[in-house]
């Protein structure tokens, strides 16, 4: 496909004076339907049962989260950035936190980081274990969603002893993290690294093989790497395509260039390559996971936040004994200034490039917040995918570009 | 049923109870939900289908995706002004008797999101039986809800709603009298705004 | 890539064209154009300067400054590994930009975004309708002067709720 004809197919129905198929019908699938991941409404035209145009309609959970942000100031935006992609809460958490961290110019302690990549590895595997748990629904495997649950549940747990909460953790602050890992913790991820391989073999023993998911996944929403780049996909996506693009990898963050990791792709770009692509990134973040172990349990005791008082709460015990730590405890809540300028920073989320666009005029308040969600690039390529291909693909496609409709609409 | 009155007679076993109370544990023990998953209580909500928390214990786990089939409408999540058409039509089409939760604060009360696409609270639209507060609620608390729930189902007379028709619920949202509940409450953080235009606006009218 | 190769880079893709580059705060290489050339400018930026792939698009709201919007694109080269962002000032009045979609035709969403949320009128895009908010809704809520809570933000559901109780009967 050209980029013209990748153009129009989003945005032109074809002919339908042919009279033969006589008149298309238009099928309205959501914004409550079970394959749609959400709140998503596509209005489908059908020619007989093959798909000639589709509609996305978004924006049924628009929540207005870049006027919050704007509204709130910089620190209190973080539970909803939570919000945003409410399968990988601490992903989005440290892209904000680092878009803040490029504003203000301050740099994280290592033991900050290294609790950072441990966080988002053990979230990136709860985001592709609903991939799967969701997608394998749709496609009538209810089996894997109890198995992807049973593992999910074992990460809630993690998360649950170590933040305080099972979903929507808001860990992560401008300069570090909240509070530093304990050695239960630590206890209880060595437990999961041990066990999650075979548990994640077992989802793949049910599925790769399995003549259903392969016949309806094979073949299904293929994209070339090229038309991918021009719709704006990335991630898993364009990975799936067969591009090692990682940003992990290509512009690295909270040090990631350290750590030993593989970037899997696909080669034909079809909803099976997807899948196949998620897999194995999430057995690559169990091995990012036990290298950030590992680098925990030789920096113990050194700071997970940074020393920068002017963006950083002091310590609590401080704060009832001295009046100069009460006061400044006061200004950073009531009143957090970051400099003034513009600020992009991307973090490779479950979906793709997850990005925030900060502006500042050296307020207390963004002047504004733009979050870049790959979700909503995700969606857009639906029509593009789905066109020519029976109805009842619509739902590997959808599940195959894998989006979050939190994050889709903010 | 709290007056199951076994009776004895010769060689056949006999139960003596009320219809009402039979209908009612009848209906409290075999709830259908319909999990209406709006955003992040969705994925609690599966959780709690899932195989830790085994929401079949309460008879509540055969979910349906078709409301005709339902008659408990789970509102989990964040329900915008644009999703509400929807949300009401779901419930209009869910046939009677039914029940409705609201999962998590945002259904509950619009919670965290103050702005100008949120509903504040499934109650401007619908009539809601039982709240659950949290962000998002652990699922043992929605299980709790559940419980409360059949209990308050317990108390039904639904003789009277088979003699008499569908009790009428009161149908909450009519255009005039509709008002948000925050209505009116002092926004101190967004008037300190510094690009509030608020001032402005109130200048220019004048 | 660092920036000043990207900034070599695009400098020779651009030649001919006026553009102003700013210090950015994060070092991303910053333009700053007139919108006359902002068309030219996406075709050299594509096609010469090898950005494959559109980011963002989207406005920044300096009311009651004028000119009032700042356009931003950001693009991302996969082959250079590099990005770059493109500023344009709007006035209020006067507030259209063309379209990038010929070249990215995945800019479609995130311009029907910037239009809903700001109101700012994409020449040549194909489909210019609201994304986020509902058909029929009359303002744009990401403008500075528009309140965080809302106005009247029932009102497309009372008029729809109105005719539901007009056509709706309980037991039918």
């Amino acid at each position: 496909m050209t980029t013209k004809q990748v153009f129009e197919y989003m945005h032109h129905a074809p002919d339908h004076d042919d009279p033969v198929h006589g008149a298309p019908m238009k099928v309205n699938m959501g914004p409550q339907h079970p394959a749609t991941h959400g709140v998503l409404r596509l209005v489908i035209e059908l020619d007989g049962e093959t798909v000639t145009s589709i509609d996305p309609i978004v924006g049924y959970l628009h929540r207005g989260k870049e006027k919050t942000c704007e509204s709130l100031g910089w620190h209190k935006f973080f539970p909803h950035t939570d919000r945003l992609d409410y399968v990988q809460p601490l992903i989005n958490n440290v892209g904000y936190a680092l878009a803040c961290e490029k504003l203000a110019g301050i740099q994280v302690p290592q033991r900050g980081q290294e609790v950072r990549v441990l966080l988002m590895e053990l979230s990136r595997v709860m985001a592709h274990l609903i991939y799967i748990g969701t997608t394998s629904i749709d496609l009538g495997a209810v089996t894997i969603f109890f198995y992807s649950f049973r593992l999910r549940e074992e990460l809630y747990s993690i998360l649950d002893a170590y933040t305080g909460h099972r979903m929507n953790n808001t860990y992560v602050r401008i300069g570090g993290v909240y509070a530093d890992v304990d050695e239960n913790v630590e206890g209880m991820v060595a437990e999961f690294l041990r066990t999650a391989p075979a548990r994640i073999d077992e989802i793949e023993k049910l599925l790769t093989a399995n003549r259903i998911w392969y016949d309806r996944n094979r073949g299904v929403g293929v994209i070339s790497v090229e038309d991918a780049k021009r719709l704006s996909l990335s991630g898993p996506n364009v990975r799936g395509s067969g591009l090692a693009y990682d940003l992990r990898k290509a512009q690295p963050y909270s040090g990631y260039e350290t750590y030993d990791f593989d970037v899997p792709v696909g080669t034909v770009g079809d909803a099976y390559d997807r899948y196949l692509v998620r897999m194995e990134e999430m057995r690559q973040s169990l091995r990012l996971c036990s290298q950030a172990l590992e680098r925990l349990k030789k920096s113990k005791g050194a700071d997970v936040l940074t020393e920068d008082r002017r963006y950083v709460l002091p310590p609590k015990g401080d704060v009832h004994s001295s009046m100069e730590e009460l006061i400044a405890q006061f200004k950073i809540v009531s009143d957090l200034r970051l400099p003034k300028g513009e600020a992009y920073h991307a973090v490779e989320s479950s979906k793709g490039e997850l990005g925030f666009y900060l502006v500042s005029d050296g307020s207390s308040k963004p002047v504004r917040c733009h979050i870049r969600a790959p979700g909503l690039m995700n969606v857009q390529a639906v029509p593009v995918l789905g066109r020519g291909r029976l109805l009842s693909d619509m739902v590997a496609i959808i599940g195959g570009l894998d989006f979050v409709m939190g994050e889709v609409d903010r | 049923m709290g007056s199951l009155k076994p009776v004895e007679g010769e060689g056949v076993g006999f139960l003596a109870t009320r219809v009402d109370e039979l209908i009612n544990w009848g209906r409290k023990n075999s709830l259908w939900p319909m999990p209406l998953g709006l955003s992040c209580c969705g994925i609690e909500l599966m959780a709690m289908i899932g195989p830790k928390f085994d929401l079949a214990r309460f008879g509540a786990e055969a979910a349906r995706f078709s409301p005709r089939q339902c008659d408990l409408l789970v509102v989990a999540g964040t329900m915008t002004w644009k999703m509400a058409e929807a949300v009401r039509t779901i419930y209009d089409q869910m046939p009677d008797p039914k029940w409705v939760i609201a999962m998590g604060v945002c259904s509950s009360s619009g919670g965290m999101y103050d702005s100008y696409a949120v509903v504040q609270g499934v109650d401007s639209i619908l009539p809601v039986d039982v709240y659950v507060p949290g962000c998002p609620p652990r699922p043992d608390a929605v299980i709790d809800a559940i419980i409360k729930l059949q209990k308050k189902i317990e108390r039904e007379d639904p003789l009277r709603r088979i003699l008499k028709g569908p009790e009428q619920k009161p149908d909450l949202g009519t255009g005039e009298t509709f008002k948000q509940p925050n209505a009116g409450v002092a926004r101190t953080s967004l008037d300190l705004h510094p690009h509030d235009p608020k001032a402005k606006i109130e200048e220019l009218q004048k | 890539m660092t920036a000043p190769q990207t900034r070599e880079r695009v400098v020779k893709a651009l030649e001919g064209i006026a553009f102003e580059t700013i210090d950015a705060r994060d070092g991303m290489v910053t333009l700053r154009v007139e919108r006359a050339v902002l068309g030219e400018l996406f075709a050299r930026l594509s096609d010469r300067a090898g950005f494959d792939q559109n980011t963002l698009v989207t406005a920044v709201d300096h009311f009651p400054a004028e000119p009032r919007f700042e356009m931003v694109w950001q693009f991302l080269s996969y082959d250079h590994n590099d990005r770059v962002r493109v500023k344009c000032s709007l006035a209020e009045a006067d507030a259209h930009v063309p379209t990038c979609t010929p070249q990215w035709p995945g800019a479609s969403f995130s311009e029907r975004e910037c239009f809903d949320m700001f109101g700012i009128q994409f020449d040549g895009h194909p489909d210019l309708r609201r994304l986020l908010m509902p058909e029929g809704y009359l303002h744009h809520p990401l403008r500075k002067d528009f309140p965080h809570a809302g106005i009247e933000p029932d009102r497309l559901y009372r008029e729809w709720d109105k005719k539901r109780r007009e056509g709706w009967q309980p037991n039918a």
